[in-house]
């Protein structure tokens, strides 16, 4: 049996696969804007038994044969809970918004809250801000730790912000410092995202941007409880996906649970 | 029948006018003839909006050529009563669609609600016949967007009367509404010609009444599992309220009622037994704005209610008739417009109430709160709502929107998982 979750994200495709037993298969690849191809590639008829898909693309999967589609929000909570049971808050900052899930003792989801129109905050907004500052998204977070003070960006809005850091820089400002600075900037923002649904002791944080080493850092330095970043972060939606889908057959198949 | 020639007539611009029709009417196509199972009686609510700037206006057009007057409102303090008293027409003026945004732009910052801006657009694009049929336009002080932009909307329309509204539901405040009904009422009777009479007063609040009555009722319906009519439907019903006949529309929707009276009797229904009921409350949600009612329906919920002016807070409570001349009959106006629980008030405790009795009532599973971005009155309200809500173990999505379609993926992923959490 294939149970497989497929995460069609903004800016990147993931995909599981489980059997009974565990992973058989992962995969990321950047999302090429006509993932209908690069889906299909990815999933050649006979290639699972159960899908369930998600993210922003999941309606693709609307009209495929054993197959449905569930919110990411969703597919976050029961990827996050498949490894950490109990009470949690999961923060995903993924390509092009944020999100704030918190689950309760049982593991179900208590209230969500996400960011509003804008890329502010987001992967995006990473990605421009590494881009006027010329580093490579990658070096971005480690160029961060090493400043040893933050210079303050004040704009949230991307196209501001965008200018505000190059004004700075042709200020004299160095990189690093300016980097540190819109570090913390996002983290503010998903901290005032993170207290509409409540801080519990543990939070888990997902997404591509959980990758980044300065964001996880300063989550530390500015909660009081644990900051977890699961090793499959980016994964996360596409692991909820696939579990998801297990538990589906498994019902429609009168098995239990 | 074409009905260029009175749109021409009116001012309208009808290049931009005929694109607007067709928009609307793509979208009703998509968004209400596609629902499963409706009712028959909704055929009376497709023909209203398939003529609803032909014949209807053409009704008004001749109405005044028989010398009586239309007076169109924005806001349900504005007491229809009152007009009708007179022998006039009240026109609700919809501001519900992304119309003429750049030229209202001129006039107003960019972060004034999309409700204020519509009504701008709608007048500077020459999009609306109502606009263009009322011999008067009714502003009222409520939101700081409405008072301040009144200040520029009187220069653009040909004429427009302004009502003093209070904010606290205080003694003076009480007195402020009743001066200015009372300012209104002589403000009717000069513009037609015609006294309020005991009688004419009389008659007009039993017209008013039997229209709330009918959407009243059509509200205790819906708290039949399944439900047995959509919420866009529902919906729909409560802003054609504002511009269909009073007495047309009060008889067909009792007819509605009794075939929906049938249904639930069968059993029968427009959604599953077990679809999550949801409660939207909020911002006014004017013609053609069904945006978020039409996710939360396509994703298998079904709305059981708004607590919105399209909806019970704009009709919930009736008019007691006591008393036998205008002054007293005017005084139970009052009381029945001085319960009506908008943001605007402070405090506004009893909009809270209104919303956990309406959860109880249609038995609702979780309350979407809608706000235009940029409306202070109800998306600070929202906040505090949420809250209180919450804690009562009501679930509760806040949503922020206006009327762009740019938002729709992340509006409809946010609705998804509140299904979701509500099913779980
Ligand atoms: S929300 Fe307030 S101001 Fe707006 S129509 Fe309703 S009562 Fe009037
Ligand atoms: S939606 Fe809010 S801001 Fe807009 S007119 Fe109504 S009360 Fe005012």
């Amino acid at each position: 049996m294939r149970f497989a979750g497929f995460d069609i994200g903004s800016r990147t495709l993931k995909l599981v696969i489980l059997n009974e037993n565990g992973m058989i298969e992962e995969k990321i690849l950047p999302n090429k804007y006509n993932f209908e191809l690069q889906v299909k590639d990815l999933l050649p008829p006979d290639s699972y038994d159960y899908l369930v898909g998600t993210g922003y693309g999941r309606h693709y999967f609307d009209n495929w044969e054993n197959a449905e589609t569930i919110s990411e929000i969703k597919a976050f909570a029961a990827g996050v809970n498949w490894y950490h049971k109990g009470e949690l808050t999961i923060l995903d900052i993924g390509g092009q918004d944020t999100k704030a899930i918190s689950l309760d003792p049982a593991g179900k989801m208590k209230k969500f809250a996400m960011n509003d129109k804008c890329a502010a905050g987001t992967g995006r907004f990473l990605e421009i801000m590494a881009g006027a500052l010329n580093l490579e998204l990658s070096e971005f977070g480690n160029i961060a730790l090493t400043a040893k003070r933050a210079e303050k960006i004040n704009n949230m809005c991307t196209v501001f912000a965008e200018s505000e850091v190059i004004s700075t820089l042709s200020r004299g400002a160095l990189a690093s410092e300016v980097a540190l600075g819109i570090h913390n900037s996002i983290v503010e923002r998903a901290i005032g995202l993170l207290n509409r649904v409540g801080i519990s002791q543990s939070l888990v944080f997902v997404g591509g941007v959980a990758k980044n080493p300065a964001l996880a850092y300063l989550f530390r330095q500015r909660l009081d409880g644990e900051v977890i970043v699961p090793e499959n972060a980016q994964l996360m939606g596409a692991w909820g996906s696939a579990i998801i889908a297990r538990k589906l057959w498994r019902q429609n198949n009168d098995l239990s649970g | 029948m074409s009905y260029h020639k009175m749109w021409a007539d009116l001012g309208m611009n009808l290049e931009a006018h005929d694109q607007l029709l067709q928009v609307l009417s793509d979208g009703y196509q998509k968004q209400f003839l596609t629902q499963k199972n409706r009712p028959a009686g909704m055929q009376y609510l497709d023909f209203v909006v398939s003529e609803i700037h032909g014949l209807r206006v053409k009704e008004l057009v001749d109405a005044q050529q028989a010398g009586r007057k239309v007076v169109g409102s924005f806001c349900v303090f504005v007491p229809e009563e009152l007009i009708l008293a007179v022998d006039a027409i009240s026109v609700g003026l919809c501001t519900g669609a992304e119309v003429g945004f750049e030229l209202a732009e001129q006039y107003l910052p960019r972060n004034t609600c999309a409700l204020v801006k519509s009504s701008f657009g709608f007048k500077l694009a020459g999009l609306c016949p109502y606009m263009e049929t009322s011999d008067v336009i009714v502003g009222e002080n409520t939101c700081d967007g409405k008072k301040k932009g009144y200040e520029q909307f009187k220069d653009l329309v040909k004429n427009l009367y302004v009502m003093d509204l209070p904010q606290m539901k205080s003694v003076a405040g009480k007195e402020l509404l009743k001066a200015e009904f009372i300012r209104f009422a002589a403000y009717l009777e000069k513009l037609t010609g015609k006294k309020i009479t005991a009688a004419s007063l009389k008659e007009a609040i039993r017209v008013v009444n039997a229209k709330r009555s009918a959407v009243a009722r059509l509200a205790r319906l819906r708290a039949a599992s399944p439900a047995p009519i959509s919420g866009l439907d529902s919906l729909l019903i409560n802003q054609i309220f504002f511009n269909e006949n009073p007495e047309r529309f009060t008889e067909n929707i009792n007819k509605l009622c009794d075939e929906l009276e049938v249904r639930i009797e069968k059993g029968d229904g427009v959604a599953l037994k077990d679809a999550p009921r949801i409660l939207v409350s909020g911002c006014p949600m004017a013609v053609p704005n069904w945006k978020i009612p039409a996710i939360i329906e396509q994703n298998g919920a079904v709305i059981v209610g708004e607590e919105l002016c399209t909806g019970e807070r704009g009709a919930r409570w009736l008019t007691e008739i006591k008393g036998t001349t205008v002054p007293e009959l005017i005084d139970a106006l009052v009381e029945r417009y001085w319960q009506i629980d908008c943001a605007v008030f402070t405090p506004n405790e009893d909009r809270l109430a209104s919303v956990k009795k309406m959860v109880a009532d249609y038995q609702a599973d979780g309350v979407l709160q809608y706000s235009l971005q940029f409306c202070q009155p109800y998306t600070i309200e929202s906040g505090l709502f949420e809250k209180q809500l919450e804690a009562n173990g009501i679930p509760v999505l806040n949503i922020e929107t206006d009327y762009s379609m740019e938002d729709m993926g992340q509006l409809a992923t946010r609705i998804e998982a509140f299904i979701e959490r509500i099913k779980q």
